[in-house]
């Protein structure tokens, strides 16, 4: 292709503060509507906002997360537009003075390390919710006046992966902030892109498109490459691109026209005269500076050096926070990092996905992972027992591997005694299988193996078995 | 003398002595609302003097200013029915004092949209000095309530001189405090940036008693400011020696009534003769105190009227079919359209013209910039002045439609009080003297931010010297 995207992107985050950006409103899902409500965020006549100090220091954690400068003087704006989810018709956001602009984020995308440069940061309010019936619409105000966190990136993004792998890069660090759960699909982080294309080696950038409705990581990258077929297909016509706003279909896979750019709302911001100007102290700076955790770039690096992890499980280690905390909890205990990784991204990471549960609703305390763990490799039972053991752990919490294997009588056999007797039906079953092995055909073994191992309900200690049955084959 | 015709600190001296009962004062307020109230229409909506429960003295209220339960309307169709689910602060702090919340709001333009009451959805508030006039507005209601004796005392609000200017017309005190020195929690908004609550009572000592009971920060408000409230009926001394007045030469050039400028020509030497030093100054920014005003005002109101669409509460306009428009804009339309009163949509216009795209830094920007050169010119007096005396108003009370087809000299009624809603700083008007034709004249005393205890001290000491808070007009 001789054309390359520019791609900034918009990303809303809402803030899981106790209460909204401007009133003691509780912040929850799933109530019942408008039960979370107050003349503040109602928008009545007469009430006045204030502004939510643990917001704000939410807002600054994220901002020096991603590397911004705060501003000495920052103040709130009004944002004025008609929509019946914004009860005010004006909604309280930031112009001219945000709290913080100029960071980066680094990334890394396609095997690159890559600074994606980002161009403010700033607290707003959200708006309410509509809900459409046949004849009429319904509003629920419990979402309205929730902290949103607004993050503009530079036109910086040159692929539709590249968009894909900052927004997951976000996540995980707003994630490790704890200021979010940044889910796509409940909503609470939304994405918008800005996406133009210029031919390859030009400085100019080309007409630009608003892209909106994209309701997860993958529409995002979905609707960007389409929308990057679609624009290279105009160019390379001759056609020219349309300054417009357009909508992803995640049905029809494709975007479509919302509105052009003469269509565009004029949202006459002014300084919100209810909030006036304020300064953000050094020392409120200097304080959320030393309380930021560690953010995954730097403990992805950690954990590859002092654990000597492989990139690649670090990589998905660090991912999610509570896994990582998780790792380094079980290696205190049990020092194989390994070891413990391949536990985690294997069959425990295996068992969240099927349970859609996060580490963090794990009701396995890692010292139980650990001992199931030893009982593996101390030869009590076979790995694939163990995926068994991990399922009955996680069906009935607080049962310790130990005695689930003792109750459910799994404990792997390696009496040598009893083994023999197995293996003694197992070779006069398969006298077949035999004789192969005798003329040189090693899988023959395997499938012995295989057979005891039946037997024995899986219980059979498959080195053992190998060895024993190597030694008879041996004095045929 | 009738109870209802004495002040609320006279009145609470009889109540504490066990004179009077306040169910007396009750009596003596709903005798005179029965012969007067017809005539002058203070109040708006009820047709009968009432008060919530309590003992204490009665207090009339603005109708703009958030009552639990009892309809706050700000004189406006697209209001209507409306009862708040909450007391603003000021309704809260004066509940807690023991006062009593008269039931009937008072008239006003609409959303304070005036300087006459002539604004007000209701029809207009008569001047109880001369019923073919005016009162002022657009606390118009609340003064000649007090005036007519048919209130003790009231709470209005100003944005430009709308408790000031009708106090004025009206013939009684009012004090628009320093911004942020009384709650806005509650006062349904105008422009945020300017709008104050302050007292309109009959004379200069219940005005400090009621400002004692308002004033405090709030932390419901981020506006109000947390600084100690002082004993404001401490600062009462009828003692204006060496304190320094400043005469801003600004105000006293062209419109000004020769009558009115008598009185305050009058006024100044009164206050020189008791000891007080009076000089000329200049601020020489006064001229722009109109333009700027009517643009960060209407900008704000553009912004603060908003809200008000028909979707959650007050009007909301069905069209012929019972239905509420085809679509949401089309019920927008028209519950806007037929709310709001023509003040109301000329100012939504202006404001939301002046902060359009394209506009915003030759206007709203450019306001705000002067607004600030105001504010210095103030900053620089008060250097060495105690405070500045200036009339409140440059006419008196002008007829009732005489100002209704020229919106600009409506505006012009406005021109002394601006400025100190611009500047944040606490400025009152209180009477000094008649016309000819017997109407009131104001004259105003402006002082530094948080400086209301200066304005006591000086206004108390003119009012002590001089008979005129003592006249009630005849009705």
């Amino acid at each position: 292709m001789n054309y390359e995207p520019v791609i900034g992107l918009e990303v809303h985050v809402q803030l899981n503060t106790k209460t909204k950006a401007f009133c003691g409103c509780a912040v929850e899902f799933g109530r019942e509507p408008n039960s979370l409500t107050c003349p503040v965020c109602l928008g009545f006549p007469g009430a006045l906002p204030v502004l939510n100090q643990t917001a704000f220091e939410y807002a600054l954690k994220v901002a020096l997360a991603l590397n911004c400068s705060i501003q000495k003087d920052t103040k709130f704006d009004r944002k004025n537009y008609f929509y019946p989810d914004l009860p005010k018709n004006y909604q309280i956001s930031q112009y001219d003075l945000p709290l913080s602009l100029n960071g980066y984020l680094e990334i890394e995308t396609q095997d690159k390390i890559k600074h994606i440069g980002i161009r403010r940061v700033h607290l707003e309010e959200d708006a309410g919710k509509l809900i459409h019936l046949k004849n009429e619409s319904l509003v629920d105000f419990n979402r309205c006046g929730t902290p949103l966190l607004e993050i503009v990136s530079e036109p910086q993004i040159n692929s539709a992966q590249e968009a894909y792998d900052y927004l997951m890069t976000l996540k995980t660090v707003i994630q490790y902030l704890e200021v979010s759960d940044c889910d796509m699909e409940k909503g609470t982080l939304r994405c918008d892109a800005n996406i133009s294309l210029r031919k390859i080696g030009q400085e100019e950038l080309g007409e630009k498109v608003e892209l909106k409705n994209m309701n997860s990581f993958k529409a995002v990258r979905d609707a960007l490459d389409f929308e990057i077929r679609r624009q290279a297909e105009l160019l390379s016509k001759n056609k020219k691109v349309v300054q417009e706003t357009r909508l992803w279909d995640d049905r029809r896979l494709q975007t479509f026209s919302m509105r052009t750019k003469e269509e565009a709302a004029d949202y006459r911001y002014f300084p919100e005269p209810d909030l006036p100007l304020f300064s953000i102290p050094d020392t409120l700076i200097e304080k959320i500076k030393n309380s930021l955790p560690e953010l995954p770039r730097s403990r992805l690096m950690r954990l590859i050096k002092d654990y000597n992890l492989p990139p690649y499980d670090a990589k998905i280690i660090i991912q999610d926070k509570g896994l990582a905390d998780y790792f380094e909890d079980c290696f205190k205990i049990y020092p194989k990092a390994k070891l413990i990784s391949n536990w985690l991204i294997g069959p425990v990471l295996a068992e969240l996905n099927s349970r859609k549960l996060e580490i963090k609703q794990l009701k396995l305390k890692p010292g139980d992972l650990i001992e199931l763990i030893e009982s593996v490799e101390e030869g009590q039972i076979s790995n694939l027992v163990a995926k068994d053991v991990l399922k009955a752990m996680l069906d009935a919490p607080g049962e310790s591997a130990s005695s689930i294997i003792k109750e459910r009588n799994l404990a792997q056999i390696s009496d040598t005694a009893k083994l023999e007797e197995i293996i003694q039906e197992v070779l006069k079953e398969n006298p077949r299988s035999v004789k192969d092995y005798l003329s040189g055909k090693e899988n023959a073994l395997m499938f012995l193996v295989g057979q005891v191992m039946k037997k024995s309900s899986g219980k059979a200690n498959p080195k053992i078995v190998q060895e024993i049955l190597k030694g008879r084959l041996k004095n045929v | 003398m009738e109870l209802n015709e004495l002040t609320a600190t006279q009145l609470q001296k009889k109540l504490e002595a066990r004179q009077i009962s306040s169910s007396d004062i009750f009596s003596a307020l709903k005798e005179q609302w029965n012969s007067s109230e017809a005539k002058v229409k203070a109040y708006v909506r009820l047709t009968d003097f009432a008060c919530l429960e309590g003992d204490g003295l009665p207090i009339a209220i603005k109708d703009n200013i958030c009552t639990q339960g009892l309809n706050t309307e700000c004189c406006s169709k697209i209001l209507e029915g409306f009862q708040p689910p909450y007391d603003a602060t000021v309704i809260r702090k004066i509940k807690e004092a023991g006062l009593r919340i008269q039931t009937a709001k008072t008239n006003m333009d609409e959303f304070a949209f005036g300087s006459s009451t002539e604004n007000s959805y209701f029809g207009p508030t008569h001047n109880p000095w001369d019923l073919e006039r005016v009162p002022g507005g657009s606390s118009g209601g609340s003064a000649a309530a007090v005036a007519s004796n048919e209130a003790i005392w009231a709470l209005g609000s100003d944005t430009g001189g709308s408790i000031r200017q009708p106090a004025s017309f009206c013939g009684v005190v009012g004090l628009k405090p320093t911004y942020g020195r009384v709650s806005r929690y509650g006062l349904i908004a105008f422009a945020s940036s300017l709008d104050q609550i302050g007292p309109i009572t009959k004379d200069v000592t219940d005005c400090a008693w009621l400002l004692n009971i308002i004033a405090g920060y709030d932390p419901q408000d981020s506006t109000s400011v947390d600084l100690p409230v002082p004993d404001y009926t401490q600062a009462l001394i009828n003692d204006v020696k060496g304190i320094k007045i400043g005469i801003p030469q600004e105000y006293f050039r062209e419109g000004m009534d020769k009558e009115v400028r008598s009185c305050i020509l009058e006024a100044i030497s009164q206050l020189e003769k008791l000891g007080a030093k009076v000089q000329e100054i200049h601020l020489p920014h006064t001229e722009y105190a109109v333009p700027v005003y009517y643009i960060i005002a209407t900008a704000e109101a553009s912004s603060n009227l908003a809200r008000f669409d028909g979707v959650q509460y007050g009007l909301r306009v069905k069209d012929k079919k019972g239905g509420e428009g085809r679509d949401l804009i089309e019920m927008y339309e028209q519950t806007r359209a037929e709310g709001f009163g023509p003040e109301a949509k000329r100012r939504i216009i202006l404001g939301t013209y002046v902060l359009s795209h394209g506009y915003y830094e030759a206007y709203y920007l450019r306001a705000s910039k002067v607004r600030t050169l105001i504010k210095r010119d103030f900053d620089a007096a008060f250097k060495e002045f105690d405070c500045i005396i200036t009339p409140t108003s440059p006419t008196p009370a002008f007829r009732i439609g005489e100002k209704t087809q020229d919106p600009l000299s409506m505006y012009l009624s406005d021109i002394y009080t601006i400025p100190a809603n611009l500047a944040g700083i606490p400025a009152i008007s209180l009477p000094c003297g008649f016309t000819k034709a017997g109407l009131p004249v104001g004259l105003q005393i402006l002082g530094k931010a948080f400086a209301e205890e200066m304005l006591f001290r000086v206004a108390y000491t003119y009012e002590q010297n001089t008979p005129w808070h003592r006249q009630r007009p005849k009705l």
